[in-house]
């Protein structure tokens, strides 16, 4: 999260309301972005027991248009999005020709358009590659006038059906155009935290507004990134630029799930042979969760050794857990060392912690069925 | 009576006769958030003035206590262990870290006073 203090940070039209709000502000991704507003624990339980609200309008988003939109797209992605239904939403990743992982994405077909979502520090990246690769085929539409927000929590859906009913409908990774009150929305069922929730797009003239409408629901409380960085953690999920990059490939990275079955037989998406041998063969490092005895935490770069010393890999995200209640990281593990239930340890501050690796998500997911 | 001096790395030392007690401010508990590990030192041990003498690990990050005067360490808040949380909630008296032997009550001159300190968080915006 550290940037050069001086840097000029970009605002979200939320930013005024955040601090309204008291939140600590940091810099992230070249933003100014609230870390917290009443405590990173606080809301992390908030989002297991409640609702909350995340200001996610620094990630990027645009639009392709045409008729070839789905097809070209799909030569960039591990997923099939030539079979994507209109109305439904897919998590797919941006590979390159090394079988790495470029960025990681959410792609809503709307019907005329598919939208996608990246990551903000990989937006400018993303958007160039998928220009330079198929701007011939479709056109790349980015939405520099849009803010996003996530209602994540076992709340959600019934605060979002107390302004929008017809939300209560929506299946997970769906989308549907929504007014809530009479902001005109548009409303994924998805989310970063593990559990049910919603995305929500909307003009940044209605930003504030959307979010104060939400935040006068009992059961909404606004959460920061520092809440949002131990949910995912939690459920698993990664992140872009420490638990998976350009280093990484979709098997090391345990989301071989992403492949489609048809790019499984075919192929046809950068690094395809790489990846594929990989998928037949087994990585020969994998991304798993170790749970760490003790309250004291390693971090990203921590060194995991065998319960012998042997080194056989590196914390790519390491917190505590707040519904966990120890610490836990996700790392990446020589594969015969990566099975659930291997003794593990870190060194910190010059003491062993141990730990065990265990299966993913440390939390179970409860997205709606 | 107790006096308080105050470090601008954000500790505080109470001196009463020969000893002092040790923590971290509420501005840094506060600047830290939610305090999940607090390593301390052993009794025993020297601590010297300006050095590492603990750690307290947030969520978010691990922040080094660094001593505000050297001496043995005499006593630690053992209830820090399992409730590490008491940072947060009173930094000033019940989330103490440590207490010490002073080695040089001379050293406890290099200090803010409250009233110093309060003026220097304040530049801190």
């Amino acid at each position: 999260m550290n940037q050069p203090p001086h840097a000029a940070l970009k605002e979200t039209p939320l930013t005024a309301l955040h601090k309204k709000l008291g939140a600590k502000m940091v810099p992230f991704a070249g933003y100014e972005m609230p870390l917290q507003y009443s405590g990173i624990i606080a809301e992390h339980l908030h989002a297991r027991s409640g609702a909350v609200l995340f200001d996610v309008s620094h990630m990027g988003q645009a639009i392709l248009r045409g008729p070839d939109a789905a097809a070209a797209l799909n030569e960039l992605v591990v997923g099939d999005l030539v079979k994507l239904p209109v109305g439904k939403v897919r998590y797919t990743l941006l590979t390159n020709d090394r079988g790495g992982i470029i960025d990681d994405l959410m792609v809503v077909n709307g019907g005329y358009y598919l939208v996608i979502v990246v990551n903000a520090a990989r937006k400018e990246m993303d958007f160039a590659h998928i220009y330079a690769r198929i701007r011939d085929r479709c056109q790349l539409e980015i939405w520099e006038d849009r803010a996003l927000l996530a209602l994540q929590g076992p709340a959600a859906a019934k605060v979002l059906s107390r302004l929008a009913p017809p939300s209560k409908h929506m299946m997970f990774m769906s989308m549907e155009n929504l007014k809530l009150g009479d902001i005109k929305c548009g409303v994924t069922r998805s989310g970063y935290t593990g559990e049910d929730g919603f995305e929500i797009t909307v003009p940044h003239e209605d930003a504030t507004r959307l979010a104060e409408l939400l935040l006068a629901e009992d059961e909404v409380k606004p959460a920061g990134l520092g809440a949002r960085d131990t949910l995912r953690l939690e459920a698993g999920l990664c992140l872009y630029g420490n638990d998976i990059d350009e280093e990484t490939t979709p098997v090391e990275a345990g989301l071989s799930w992403t492949i489609s079955p048809s790019r499984k037989e075919q192929g046809g998406f950068p690094g395809d042979e790489i990846i594929l041998r990989q998928l037949l063969e087994g990585p020969g490092r994998k991304r798993v969760g170790i749970r760490f005895e003790g309250k004291a935490v390693p971090r990203s770069g921590a060194e995991i050794e065998t319960m012998e010393g042997a080194p056989i890999g590196l914390i790519t995200s390491g917190s505590y857990g707040p519904s966990v209640g120890s610490p836990i990281a996700m790392a990446y593990l020589a594969s015969d060392h990566a099975s659930a239930g291997t003794l593990v340890r870190a060194t910190l501050r010059g003491k062993p912690v141990p730990g065990e690796v265990v299966k993913l998500p440390f939390v179970p997911h409860r997205y709606a069925s | 009576m107790a006096k308080v001096s105050f470090t601008r790395e954000h500790e505080w030392i109470k001196v009463d006769g020969g000893e002092g007690v040790i923590g971290i401010t509420n501005y840094a508990q506060e600047q830290l958030g939610d305090i999940v590990f607090v390593d301390l030192p052993a009794v025993g041990q020297q601590v010297k003035q300006g050095e590492e003498a603990a750690v307290v690990e947030s969520v978010k990050a691990a922040s080094e206590l660094y001593a505000p005067a050297s001496g043995e360490v005499v006593a630690v808040n053992e209830a820090l262990v399992d409730d590490p949380a008491r940072v947060n909630e009173d930094a000033m008296n019940r989330g103490w870290f440590f207490k010490i032997s002073l080695s040089d009550p001379n050293e406890l001159s290099a200090l803010l006073d409250e009233a110093a300190y309060k003026e220097y968080v304040e530049s801190l915006g």
